[in-house]
């Protein structure tokens, strides 16, 4: 395969060694560029798509879901369940579930794509982890509500 | 319940018997948990001593019927599925399986939307290649390697999640279009990456391309002739290592590839230091076509018209895109509605894992897996 | 109590504690510096900048269960660690440490560290051959092959120090580098001793009996707890032994700018040294891929043995002339 003769190989090989251990011993020295993970956090991309979540709607004090249930239909695992009830004098249905199975998600974001009202978006949450698998069945109106630290105004109401 | 029973006799043929041919030839179960299969492939080797007299690659250990999963759902449910069969590099599977109904429903996609999916889609070849690199230098001991290309690749993967909103199992194309469009900073970062990646180059090639074990291991090593290859219905850098230049984004050009001016290597003599150099150099070639790409990249909208709830014409219809493995062939046969009565998919990894039989006849054990992994193969995406 | 013997117990002590802590130095560095090589910091999480991670490491290995597998040849299979360990510890006993630093003097101190090296190459072959698995087999095939071809150019290199210094004695032979170290007048000696040095110890890219992307990890594919841990301060220990030959044939041994308190004190420049040649058979590790086995066999028929022997006639006649 090649014709570097006896000495050429043993003066190429040699050569060729030591460019290696040159560029080992240059990256010795340089900067490290791992991050120490639970110490130190890399900064996340706001584009992240983590598990969907309901989106909080500043002006009402609630979630725009209106339980037509497209995202729930959308979804090619069927980890949403959606349910809602319509009330005494109100116009649509109101929520009362929203449960997402995040053992089965697969974070393909069809749900978020088809919902009319943009109730669904992205959590940057990438900190995950958990002893059950009962960890990961998420009410996403609690999870609303706990970040809010407020009971959800336009859960009962959904005008 | 007989046939069952008929092909589980037929399975257990493979294991280890008592009934070796030669008396001095014994063998050796390599995986499916072994360090340098990666994944769950086994490999059953009948050996005489270091030499491995025939290598029987025993499959579906990972096998999760993906394309039966696609004749029971709605056509657009599939699509995360096609993100999870070759997990290192995902975008194509997308492209593939999204420009697949664009030809069967015949749908316009606005020309920023196929420049973003073939930038995004270089990139991830890229990638892909990043892993094998490395993955294929740990098979031969060399441990170093792989944490610079895991360097490089962070720097694309991060290009990538700002755009896709995922680093590994990607879900981005939509048909008619992608589901996000790229912006000024995926502009720039992706500059400043080609950049970054054409000097990394000089630290491969020192450390890798030129170094004398590397090329002692490799050079004349599991020697795949084009003849053979054209057998087996080798695709991707492996049957370019062999001197055949054949690439779907040349030979059959799907999306806008014909716009740009690239070159496919081949190899010479068909080892894996043909199929490492090739690989090597499609890298530069992809950062030639993101760099056209991204100078010629149109304004315009991202995603066309598609419907919202698409029914299939009834018939049947084929895309292929060159995957970063090889050839990727859709395959679908609608009988109308919106869930596919049949969808194969002809994946690359398949057709060149079965070279491995005749490949390796002969070889010495350790030469096996320097051959394997030069292969590049996704266990994932064999088993599908 | 006689002096003597007390002596000897307290140096034995110190000898198996040394083997412990060289492991445990030795362990760290590897980890750190393939770390920093590789831009990543390491160890990090026990003690700072994760020194005491070795420690923790080894109690978690005291504390694991030897498996014993079925089928094995079970006498052979405990045998094999107390084997590879044992002869791993006796070469310090004759270490010229400084000029008063050595706890045994012998006339014949290098012939008695070769033989006992060789040693290890039993344990390892009785390890395989017990473990009753063809990984562990295929490991020791090649080690023993292994270790068998690079002896030759080992000692031709070495002999060709002995021809100039005339004796066997470790002290006798840094005493004769009075001037210069030998490194200057054999520098083709002791790269072959160090290439030679590095199949001996079984260091990457020479790592054949373990191999882990081929063979799992060889030899001791089979060994858990303190099996292994064994194995693995036998590997540290004959890495040092290696390496101290080199420093004392070809660095000058514990010879350095003078300290105060230069017989004792010498230990420092010593351990200086092999710490330093310990460092660059990392680096090598850390760099290069494997070799395959032919090809190390034919590296060490074609290359090493004629160049060593034509080093050791061009020394010879030398000498005799002059």
């Amino acid at each position: 395969m090649n014709n570097r003769g006896y000495f050429g190989e043993l003066w190429f090989g040699a050569k060729s060694l030591l460019i290696g251990l040159n560029v080992t011993i240059k990256e010795l020295f340089r900067p490290i560029v791992t991050v120490q993970y639970p110490r130190e956090e890399c900064e996340i991309t706001p584009n992240y798509r983590g598990h969907v979540e309901l989106v909080f709607n500043t002006e009402t004090g609630g979630c725009d879901c209106i339980v037509c249930g497209m995202c729930a239909k959308a979804c090619p695992s069927d980890c949403l369940v959606v349910k809602g009830e319509k009330k005494e004098g109100e116009k649509r249905k109101s929520l009362t579930l929203f449960s997402l199975d995040f053992t089965k998600c697969s974070l393909c974001g069809s749900c978020v794509e088809t919902c009319p009202k943009g109730a669904l978006d992205y959590s940057q949450d990438y900190n995950i982890a958990g002893f059950t698998r009962e960890e990961f069945h998420y009410d996403l109106i609690e999870r609303l509500e706990r970040r809010h630290q407020q009971p959800l105004a336009a859960a009962a109401g959904g005008n | 319940m007989e046939n069952l029973a008929e092909n589980r006799t037929a399975y257990t043929d493979l294991e280890p018997a008592t009934d070796i041919p030669n008396e001095n030839h014994y063998y050796l179960n390599m995986g499916p948990q072994h360090p340098s299969t990666h994944g769950v492939l086994r490999v059953l080797l009948e050996m005489d001593g270091e030499y491995v007299v025939d290598p029987q690659p025993v499959l579906g250990y990972g096998h999760r019927m993906q394309e039966k999963m696609a004749e029971h759902k709605n056509w657009m449910a599939f699509m995360p599925n096609t993100g999870r069969m070759d997990y290192a590099a995902a975008l194509p599977y997308n492209h593939g399986y999204v420009a697949l109904f664009e030809r069967l429903c015949g749908i316009e996609v606005p020309a920023r939307a196929e420049y973003i999916r073939v930038i995004t889609s270089e990139l991830n070849r890229i990638v892909s290649h990043h892993l094998w690199i490395g993955a294929m230098l740990l098979d031969m001991g060399a441990f170093t390697p792989i944490l610079y290309t895991f360097d490089d690749r962070e720097q694309v993967l991060d290009i990538l999640e700002d755009v896709t909103g995922s680093r590994l199992t990607y879900c981005y194309f939509r048909v008619g279009g992608v589901c996000k469009d790229i912006d000024d900073k995926f502009v720039e970062k992706t500059r400043a990456f080609i950049k970054r990646q054409r000097e990394r180059f000089d630290i491969y090639n020192k450390l890798v391309t030129g170094n004398i074990i590397f090329i002692k291991r490799t050079e004349g090593v599991g020697v795949i002739s084009p003849d053979m290859a054209r057998r087996y219905g080798v695709t991707g850098p492996v049957l370019r290592g062999s001197g055949i230049a054949y690439d779907v984004r040349k030979n059959e050009p799907y999306s806008v590839y014909p716009n740009f001016d690239f070159e496919i290597p081949v190899g010479r003599n068909g080892d894996s230091y043909d199929r490492y150099m090739v690989r090597l150099l499609e890298i530069e070639q992809s950062l030639r076509i993101i760099e056209q790409a991204l100078d010629q990249l149109p304004e315009g909208s991202f995603l066309g018209k598609a419907p919202k709830k698409m029914k299939m014409p009834t018939g049947d219809c084929s895309f292929s895109v060159e995957a970063a493995r090889g050839e990727l062939t859709y395959y679908l046969v609608s009988g109308g509605g919106d869930i596919p009565y049949r969808l194969k998919i002809r994946v690359p990894s398949y057709s060149n894992l079965s070279v491995l039989p005749e490949l390796c006849q002969g070889m010495l054990l350790s030469d096996l897996v320097a051959a394997m992994g030069s292969m590049d193969l996704v266990i994932p995406e064999i088993d599908r | 109590m006689p002096p003597e013997l007390l002596r000897m117990i307290i140096a034995a002590v110190l000898v198996v504690a040394f083997v412990f802590l060289n492991a445990m130095i030795l362990g760290y560095m590897e980890r750190k510096v393939s770390a920093h090589i590789q831009r990543r910091p390491g160890l990090m999480e026990v003690g700072p900048h994760g020194v005491l991670q070795l420690i923790v490491d080894g109690l978690k290995l005291i504390g694991k269960q030897l498996v014993v597998p079925e089928g094995s040849n079970k006498f052979l299979f405990r045998l094999a660690p107390v084997l590879s360990f044992a002869p791993c510890v006796l070469p310090f006993v004759v270490l010229p440490f400084a000029r008063k630093l050595q706890i045994v003097s012998m006339d014949i101190s290098l012939i008695f560290i070769l033989a006992m090296t060789s040693i290890n190459v039993i344990a390892i072959l009785v390890a395989g051959w017990a473990s009753n698995n063809k990984y562990s087999l295929f490991g020791t095939f090649r080690s023993v092959a292994q270790a068998v071809s690079y002896e030759i150019p080992m000692l031709l290199s070495i002999l060709s120090i002995i021809l100039i210094t005339s004796t066997f004695s470790l002290q006798g032979i840094i005493a004769a580098q009075k001037y210069y170290w030998f490194i200057l007048i054999q520098p083709l000696a002791f790269i072959i001793y160090f290439i030679s040095g590095l199949a001996e110890t079984n260091r990457a890219p020479f790592d054949m009996p373990e191999a882990e992307s081929e063979l799992t990890a060889g030899f001791h594919t089979e060994y858990s707890g303190m099996g292994f841990s064994f194995f693995f301060l036998a590997e540290y220990a004959n890495m040092f032994t290696v390496c101290s030959i080199a420093t004392v044939l070809f660095l000058g041994g514990w010879k350095g700018i003078p300290l105060p308190l230069g017989d004792y004190t010498g230990i420092f420049w010593f351990m200086l040294k092999v710490y330093g040649l310990l460092f660059v058979m990392i680096w090598v590790r850390w760099t290069y891929p494997r070799v395959r086995f032919d090809q190390l066999m034919t590296f060490c028929w074609k290359y090493l043995i004629p160049f060593s022997l034509a080093n050791l006639l061009i020394t010879a006649v030398l000498v005799k002339l002059i």
